[in-house]
């Protein structure tokens, strides 16, 4: 986080939840940065970021925290709870403990880094952002995943990418099992320079890229057809 | 929705400061659940050869003293009381069989919430903290304890209905989902087990069956397991014994939950926020059980 002088402290103990998300949300482009303390657990915290604003949460966070978020930085220093990140449009959500179920479900763009493991449903209905999570995903990650790029350093729980579509999936670790119509695929070098600059992005760059394996959609389930009713 | 915490203490020292500890994550997670609350608290053991039964009646001006007074004649047995809000402790040396029902038979609203030589359970419709004040639980000591917020889906919101849900001797299950075998499994359970079932409520019949598996001999580990096998629906169960504390999801995790542990306690809560007052929070362990493995400590595991 930038200089110390200028970082605007709000803290969960002394100000209600309402008054910390409008003062983050009132911050002109480029505001803050802030540093939000004691978020206990709150839910829906630093949601509806609109500018390039800089937020640093000093411990575990709720469901929600830093929804729809756009431009703006956010960190959690510990574990974040359902729906982190959920409906990102931009910026950057960084994660240093663990994220429960459902993160960055629906985002359209941007950066959810987690240093931990998610649990299940990571990525699902994925609209075009970006995760690297350095942990393993719990079951049904990516699930109808549409756009956008989820990278696992560990391993993948089961029905891994089920019913994707166009989104695609590096796992570096053991998948436990592949989803309805996600296979694996070739990684051609269009997909390692892809993978080489979402790592590079999570502070990852000495990641072997060659290490990883890639998994999108078969393509098969995208109409439906009766001879395929065993598949759903 | 409803909500689920619970407060296993691995250090005996804090026992006199449980119900302080473990109100306000009751209270935490009232917006899951202000239907009704409830509260299994292993605390104040028997002497030995004796059992605590707790009991209900809705009415203020109740005759317990009756009811005592006929557990004596009847058994020539010893009967303490405490009365403690619409509920009442007996500890008696009477058969607990027969006890449970002489005092069940006493009038048609009476009902047994559990039994053992720790357990105490308490349940009432209301608000989560409205229902910790009446029992006072705050101000109460123990070694362990769960509890319950219901945000009521699949029976009707009374007492009875209300969690957590006790089927054997010192034995809890607090419920946050819904099964869909119930009715089946009730049968098998009723049919073939020789079990009796109180409610409709589909997790007073989890709750039997794990209790049917622990008389068989299995752990309270072993019996969470089993439950994979033979139960079908959402859950995420806590359940208690005298002295066992377990956790358990379902595959696909549906409903929510998070342990954390210190070298003083384990604590769950449905959310995170449910443990922010614990003290040293701040350096647990904090986590999310993964799917269909059981997590337990203490007793039989």
């Amino acid at each position: 986080m930038a200089g110390g002088a200028n970082v605007t402290v709000l803290d969960l103990e002394k100000e209600d939840l309402r008054a910390v998300n409008q003062r983050l949300q009132g911050a002109d482009a480029g505001g803050g940065p802030f540093r939000v303390l004691h978020p206990r657990g709150a839910h829906a915290l630093a949601c509806g970021l609109t500018a390039g604003t800089e937020v640093e949460i000093e411990g575990h966070t709720g469901y929600y925290c830093a929804g729809m978020n756009e431009a703006a930085r956010v960190t959690v220093k510990g574990n974040a709870g359902v729906g982190v990140a959920e409906n990102m449009m931009s910026g950057e959500v960084w994660v240093t403990g663990d994220a429960s179920q459902s993160a960055a479900a629906t985002a359209h763009g941007g950066l959810l880094v987690v240093e931990g493991n998610t649990a299940a449903r990571c990525g699902i209905s994925l609209k075009g952002g970006d995760i690297v999570v350095k942990g393993n995903v719990g079951h049904m990650s990516m699930f109808l995943a549409q756009a956008g790029n989820l990278v696992v350093l560990g391993d993948a729980g089961e029905s891994l990418g089920d019913s994707i579509y166009e989104a695609r999936i590096y796992v570096r670790g053991k998948v436990a099992s592949l989803g309805a119509d996600c296979i694996e695929k070739d990684m051609r070098e269009e997909h390692r320079a892809d993978l080489r600059a979402l790592l590079e992005r999570a502070g990852c760059a000495d990641a072997d890229v060659g290490a990883f394996r890639r998994y999108g959609s078969a393509r098969e389930l995208y109409h439906f057809k009766s001879e395929n009713l065993d598949s759903y | 929705m409803c909500g689920i915490v619970g407060l296993f203490l691995k250090n005996p020292a804090l026992e006199g400061q449980l119900g302080a500890m473990f109100t306000p994550m009751l209270i935490e997670m009232t917006d899951r659940g202000p239907d009704s609350a409830g509260i299994a608290i292993y605390h104040d053991a028997a002497p030995d050869s004796f059992t605590k039964l707790t009991a209900f009646h809705p009415a203020p001006d109740f005759d317990w003293e009756a009811v005592c007074d006929s557990l004596r004649t009847e058994f020539n047995a010893t009967v303490h009381d405490r009365r403690n809000g619409s509920h009442i402790v007996i500890a008696t040396d009477a058969p607990v069989g027969k006890a449970a029902r002489l005092i069940e038979d006493a009038d048609p609203r009476v009902q047994i919430m559990s039994a053992g030589t720790a357990i105490e359970i308490y349940k009432e419709m209301g608000l989560p903290g409205a229902v910790a004040a009446q029992f006072k639980l705050g101000a109460m000591s123990g070694s362990h304890a769960v509890g319950h917020t219901r945000m009521a889906t699949e029976s009707a919101v009374t007492t009875a209905g209300s969690h957590p849900f006790s089927t054997g001797l010192d034995l809890c299950l607090v419920h946050n989902g819904s099964l869909s075998n119930h009715n089946t499994l009730r049968e098998r359970l009723r049919d073939h087990e020789g079990l009796s079932f109180a409610t409709e409520n589909d997790t007073e019949v989890a709750a039997a069956y794990i209790a049917n598996r622990l008389d068989k001999g299995r752990s309270l580990h072993h019996a969470l397991e089993d439950c994979l096998n033979d139960l079908d629906g959402f859950y995420t169960f806590v359940a208690g014994t005298k002295d066992g504390f377990a956790v358990l999801r379902d595959p696909i995790a549906c409903k929510p939950a998070v342990l954390a542990e210190t070298p003083d306690y384990v604590a769950f809560g449905s959310e995170y926020r449910a443990l922010v007052g614990l003290p040293g929070i701040e350096r647990a362990k904090v986590w999310e059980p993964e799917p269909a493995v059981v997590y337990s400590w203490g007793g039989r595991a």
